[in-house]
């Protein structure tokens, strides 16, 4: 079983491709509370780790619309109800000059979307977590490669998955304090 | 073959070599890349050099507080612009700057979504590059409204005057544009800086920068769940960055394509803005490049095949402007409009010649001796052939806004415009502004995306099998 205090294990791998085969056999074992660590962005791991499709690029699309029509709204507000002019004849309603307002506000809205929904769905910013105590961690930004299991796993057990982590041939299997 | 010294180049000579080794030296790893671009920022010595430029840009950015000291003092009318030239210099560099800043942007976001994969050590210092241009530009038509603590009335907002801004103007399709351009390029460039600002936190010896960097980078730590919508939205971005990189300096030539002044009044305008953009920006691009590589010796990432793609770019971008200046002159002639054809061949032959043919020679023939391998390939010469490019592009927006103005239908309203010495010393005020930013810039910043070189190396990519 587990032990009070203990968040997971964390085994340390070296080779972008070990760290993979891991994360594969992991996930095979029935493990789901896993997460791994690599210092730039890997496909093969996130197919490893069987991840669902990201939910952002909804956010972006539904930023983008609203982007447009707050951006069109307030330019139809402004120039039709709030403050009609008469400029050059053209009609309060010049919706093909409203084109490009409206275009920036869309891509301005997106944007901000992609950001911000992209830092909310991470939990970020986020300075502390647990594995950050793992002592060698410190090189997931440099050139290690770590794949954690959470001791709230259902499937966790300290020795047994210790040793299954063992089999996986890391550097190091170390225990992750809360 | 030629200049063995040069890593990259040298790579060249071997038949066929693999494509992605040529982006990167030999002999690169993941740690050894980590390491030699983090120390540029975090050794503890700054290197004389560096305060010896700094120096230099930071003298020059005094230029900018003389300038805008007495412009505030006294009024725009220190400057040279007068009716009937209304835009003088300030809008000449206005669309200078902002044109070099489309580059960052096309290397950054167009070229990762075709997967050129020779953006990567270049990407970085280009957006930082889109950024300092961007805050340069503005600077001009905020000080040219001549109440710039008024400025904030060109954005739509409710007040006590009632009064809202004329959605039908460009003037105010130029606000909505630039200032989104500013916004995104900023996020553009934050969002690609995390995952390296976690690398100099890890990395960082002293406390106070550790803190930091560490508050920056908002507690990244490499999670494959994160990665995963990190990636996403970094391509989302460049999808939305780049039909906005298009649409800016469009609306930029739509400030001059909607009046009705001869010159101005042109459709091709749109697409040869942002081609001459382009042609700007790489420009602007090697200028720094180059003499960042030799500094802090980075030839083995920025090799000699990014610079021959940079300069390959310039001379495709630099015939679409020649075309552009060729279709000027012949939908003059075609139209059979006395002022059209008034207006080009005045910029021709009038008094502002010597500028129109420099500009020729400068962006039609000199680019075009990029055709030739040897110098594509020469160091020194692209340096120069990329401060010919920047002076020709300024003489275009020069030729192009004040030989417009300066005879337009009726003769009686001709004039004359001089840039004075308060005009000048603002755009080098500017200059200084650019570069003083770069240097912090890369004193505190890693100039090249470290997590981005990783993917490139050998081995880094893992092919997972699909059962």
């Amino acid at each position: 079983m587990t032990r009070p205090g203990l968040y997971g294990l964390m085994a340390e791998f070296s080779e972008p491709a070990a760290v993979v085969a891991a994360a594969r056999k992991v996930h095979e074992a029935g493990y789901r509370k896993v997460d791994a660590f690599s210092p730039y962005p890997m496909e093969a791991l996130a197919e490893a780790l069987r991840l669902p499709k990201s939910g952002l690029p909804l956010i972006v699309l539904l930023g983008g619309i609203a982007g447009l029509a707050a951006g069109y709204g307030l330019e139809y507000w402004a120039s039709v109800i709030e403050y009609p002019m008469n400029i050059g004849g053209k009609p309060f309603h010049s919706w093909p000059a409203f084109v490009p307002p409206a275009f920036e506000t869309t891509i301005l809205f997106a944007a901000l979307a992609a950001v911000l929904g992209m830092l909310a769905l991470n939990g970020l910013p986020e300075p502390y977590h647990p594995v950050f105590n793992v002592p060698t961690f410190a090189l997931a930004t440099k050139d290690r490669f770590f794949l954690c299991v959470e001791a709230t796993d259902p499937h966790f057990d300290l020795d047994r998955t210790w040793s299954f982590l063992l089999s996986l041939e890391p550097r190091v299997v170390s225990e992750v304090e809360q | 073959m030629a200049d063995a010294a040069d890593p990259g180049l040298a790579r060249d000579a071997t038949p066929a070599p693999p494509r992605r080794e040529e982006l990167v030296g030999p002999g690169h790893d993941f740690a050894s890349v980590t390491e030699k671009i983090s120390s540029i920022v975090l050794q503890r010595r700054t290197p004389w050099g560096w305060f010896v430029g700094f120096a230099i840009a930071f003298a020059l950015l005094q230029g900018m507080l003389l300038a805008v000291g007495y412009l505030l003092f006294v009024g725009i009318g220190v400057w040279g612009v007068t009716i009937p030239i209304g835009w003088g210099m300030d809008i000449i560099n206005f669309v200078w700057w902002i044109g070099i800043g489309h580059a960052g942007t096309l290397i950054s976001a167009i070229l990762l979504l075709l997967r050129q994969g020779w953006r990567t050590s270049i990407n970085r210092f280009a957006e930082a590059m889109t950024l300092f241009a961007v805050a340069c530009a503005a600077f001009y038509p905020v000080f040219h409204t001549g109440r710039p603590w008024l400025a904030y009335w060109l954005f739509p907002y409710p007040n006590t005057m009632g009064l809202w801004p004329n959605f039908r103007s460009p003037l105010i399709w130029d606000v909505f544009a630039v200032s989104t351009y500013g916004t995104v390029s900023l996020l553009f460039w934050f969002v690609g800086l995390v995952p390296d600002l976690a690398t100099l936190r890890d990395r960082a010896r002293s406390k106070p920068w550790k803190i930091l960097y560490g508050i920056l980078a908002m507690g990244w730590r490499g999670s494959a769940r994160h990665w995963h919508n990190y990636d996403t939205a970094y391509l989302l971005l460049a999808g939305l960055a780049t039909p906005l990189v298009v649409s800016v300096h469009t609306v930029v030539s739509f400030d001059f394509a909607i009046g009705i002044i001869p010159g101005w009044h042109a459709t091709i305008f749109p697409p040869y803005f942002v081609a001459g953009a382009i042609y700007a920006g790489f420009a602007m691009v090697l200028t720094i490049a180059i003499p960042l590589r030799k500094f802090y010796g980075l030839e083995d990432f920025i090799t000699m095949r990014h610079l021959e793609n940079m300069a390959k770019v310039m001379l495709a971008t630099g015939l679409i402007v020649a075309y552009g200046y060729m279709m000027e002159a012949f939908m003059a002639w075609y139209s059979a409009d006395t002022y059209e054809r008034f207006a080009i061949w005045n910029r021709m032959t009038g008094p502002y010649w010597k500028m129109y043919w420099a500009l020729i020679l400068c962006n039609v023939v000199a680019p075009n001796t990029l055709w030739v391998k040897n110098l594509r390939t020469s160091v020194p010469y692209l340096f120069f052939m990329s401060l010919v490019v920047s002076v020709g592009m300024w003489l275009e927006r020069f030729v192009i806004i004040v030989t417009s103005l300066h005879r337009d239908f009726l003769p009686s309203s001709w004039g004359i415009y001089r840039g004075t010495f308060f005009d000048w010393s603002a755009f080098i005020g500017t200059l200084g502004l650019f570069t003083t930013l770069l240097f912090l810039f890369v004193r505190f910043l890693p100039a090249i995306s470290i997590f981005e070189m990783r993917t490139i190396l050998p081995g880094a990519e893992v092919e997972e099998e699909h059962p």
